[in-house]
């Protein structure tokens, strides 16, 4: 039998040798990039709160000593000791070492509202959450924009769908936030027919009941379709513009002159090959989807990533607010880069060089 | 080509206004863009000299009214008069909006220059910063920011100021890439060869063509800067004591305001800001087709 090669990482016609040493240096050069925007979050993060007059561990005691009612002698002891606990006192490099040291293994401390729970446990008890709804919120408004982009674009499309897609770019300025609070007015308040916050039902137990399954799936369609409704248009414009350059594509013509039938033209010919430069937008899109994601579910009270960054904020939680902020940019910037390895396969006619 | 003759008489010139608005008419999203700022701005004015300030801060009206006469849009739970609220809530939003975009592209463009026009090793530096810096939410960057300081001293300018701080850099790199192409025609060259001085090349040459661009970014930065700055208020973030329209919402959802049936409380902040940021995305997109003379359309 002979031997086969692998087939290579782009497709190239360079000898298997050189290519793998090109994309092993490519790799390093993302994983370092990546890196770099890791550290410039985390020393942004490190160093703005101690440029602040305000001390955090200050703030938070005197709230605690304001409810209860401790001497202020008392309240000076209190912090002195915490911060010898914590090594605040220490010089400022060496916080700053041990810090990044920190973040390498995930660790980002206490949370002082909620003492004995660590900051990387409140994170791991609301992520699936957040992740849920991005994840359902993301495929279907990039296949649901994309592909009334696509009919916009397409001059044998009815007129009607043609048109359809105007309302959405037009929602496009909205941001998913303020469509939550219309939603909620409309549709929660005013018709009454789904649910106005919360993850189920007040005084409901989780457990695995179809009836449960579906009070949850009725609490999250709202902040669903509030993400979706914002994000779409964008999808829209984009997949238009795209459309338009590839119907004027010699493949497109010649599939037509094929007499091939307008199904197969607009699925294999102009959908798939403007599809392609839509999943870069993808990743670019991400920060703005994850954000929004967490003011909205903030407003829904959902259990997610956003509601325990509000109730941080209320509660003067520093720990916990500078966590979740490092962790979600490390989680962005290493999709992004995860994803710029992905595009070559996925489209041949990226190289990676 | 066919060039058709021109009846004497019918020559003459449209008056610039009337030009303007011919131009409006073509370019419809500029068009509607304008007409609700403008409503919005005379909202505000008109409102800023009939109502009392005062009105829009705690214990000045009746509490948790529903919309009428007396008050078009109800009152809150803290007796805020929600029509006062919106007038000075849009006031302190145009005032943050303006001078963070102002200042982020000022910084943009000084930037995007100096990148552009001396390359080198400024626009290696300049440019691997804004590279590093694009990835990381800009906005939970300043959440971070704001969450720092003290909250009952952020004012209104702070919040301007946060704003502003990481959001020079999509300013900075439209205008270097605009500055390096522009570099490179021949008018630019005629004026290096005619000995005038780089500041010359700058101002008198290269800076008055890219004025639709320079318009764009500031609309676009204004957007960015209304925007981030309601999503700190949204969080609890803003200047607690103002009126921002964030806040207002804000302080509903942290009251239930939709469990307890004050449907108005988040309803006239949120339409305000949907239709501000509304008006500014809408001429962006304008001078976007002003800016870039491919996408414009004939008359």
């Amino acid at each position: 039998m002979a031997k086969v090669p692998p087939p290579s990482f782009s497709g190239s016609t360079r000898t298997s040798g050189e290519h793998s040493f090109m994309t092993l240096k490519l790799i390093a050069r993302r994983i370092g990039f990546l890196f770099m925007v890791i550290w410039a979050a985390s020393t942004i993060i490190f160093f703005v709160p101690r440029l602040s007059p305000v001390n955090p561990v200050r703030e938070r005691f005197s709230e605690i000593a304001r409810l209860s009612g401790f001497a202020p002698e008392d309240l000076e002891k209190i912090i002195e000791s915490f911060s010898k606990q914590f090594g605040l006192d220490r010089p400022l490099w060496e916080q700053y070492i041990d810090y990044l040291w920190n973040i390498m293994r995930f660790d980002f401390g206490f949370s002082l509202n909620r003492y004995p729970s660590t900051v990387i446990e409140l994170i791991a008890q609301s992520l699936p959450w957040t992740i849920g709804l991005l994840v359902v919120t993301t495929i279907l408004s990039f296949v649901i924009g994309n592909l009334l982009g696509a009919i916009a674009a397409w001059p044998r499309a009815p007129r009607w769908a043609r048109n359809f897609s105007t309302p959405f770019v037009l929602f496009m300025g909205v941001p998913p936030v303020l469509m939550g609070v219309l939603l909620l007015f409309f549709v929660g308040f005013r018709l009454k027919l789904l649910p106005l916050g919360g993850a189920y039902s007040i005084g409901v137990v989780p457990n695995w009941s179809w009836e449960f399954a579906l009070d949850l799936l009725r609490h999250q369609i709202l902040p669903a379709l509030a993400l979706i409704l914002g994000s779409v248009g964008g999808w829209v414009l984009t997949m238009r513009g795209m459309g338009i350059t590839i119907q004027g594509e010699d493949y497109v013509n010649f599939a037509e002159h094929k007499g091939l039938n307008g199904v197969t033209i607009f699925r294999d010919y102009y959908l798939r090959n403007a599809l392609l430069p839509q999943m870069t937008g993808l990743a670019l899109a991400l920060g703005t989807v994850v954000t929004s994601a967490i003011i909205v579910e903030g407003l829904f009270a959902l259990p997610g990533v956003g509601t325990v960054l509000i109730n941080a904020i209320r509660a003067n939680d520093f720990p916990v607010i500078y966590g979740i902020v490092i962790f979600i940019t490390i989680a962005i910037a290493a999709i992004m880069t995860l994803m710029e390895f992905l595009y070559p396969l996925l489209d041949p006619r990226i190289k990676n060089e | 080509m066919r060039t058709a003759a021109i009846r004497p008489g019918a020559a003459h010139q449209p008056g610039r206004v009337t030009l303007f608005f011919r131009y409006l008419s073509r370019n419809a999203s500029l068009g509607a863009g304008l007409a609700i700022l403008l409503a919005l701005a005379a909202f505000t004015i008109i409102g800023l000299m009939v109502i009392d300030p005062m009105d829009a801060y705690p214990l000045s009206a009746p509490t948790r009214r529903p919309p009428s006469w007396d008050f078009p849009f109800g009152t809150d739970f803290f007796g805020r008069d929600l029509v006062a609220v919106m007038v000075v809530g849009m006031w302190q939003t145009a005032f943050i909006g303006l001078v963070a975009g102002g200042i982020g592209t000022f910084v943009g463009v000084v930037l995007g220059f100096v990148s552009a026009y001396f390359g080198g090793w400024t626009d290696a530096a300049i440019r691997t910063v804004c590279q590093v810096l694009t990835p990381i939410p800009v906005l939970l960057i300043q959440v971070v920011v704001a969450g720092s300081l003290d909250k009952r001293d952020v004012t209104i300018f702070t919040m301007a100021l946060i704003v502003v701080m990481l959001a020079w850099m999509g300013p900075t790199l439209i205008i270097r890439s605009q500055v390096l192409t522009m570099k490179e025609r021949q008018f630019v060259s005629v004026a290096k060869l005619s000995g005038i001085s780089d500041l010359g090349i700058i101002f008198k040459e290269i800076l008055p063509n890219l004025l639709p661009f320079i318009a764009a970014a500031f609309v676009g930065q204004v957007f960015l800067a209304v925007f981030a700055s309601f999503y700190l208020a949204v969080l609890g973030l803003g200047p607690l004591r103002e009126p921002l329209l964030g806040n207002i919402i804000w302080s509903a959802q942290s009251q239930g305001a939709f469990f307890n049936g004050w449907w108005w409380w988040p309803i006239a902040p949120s339409v305000g800001m949907i239709l501000i940021l509304g008006s500014l995305a809408l001429i962006n997109m304008g001078l976007d087709e002003l800016a870039n003379p491919r996408v414009r359309k004939s008359e």
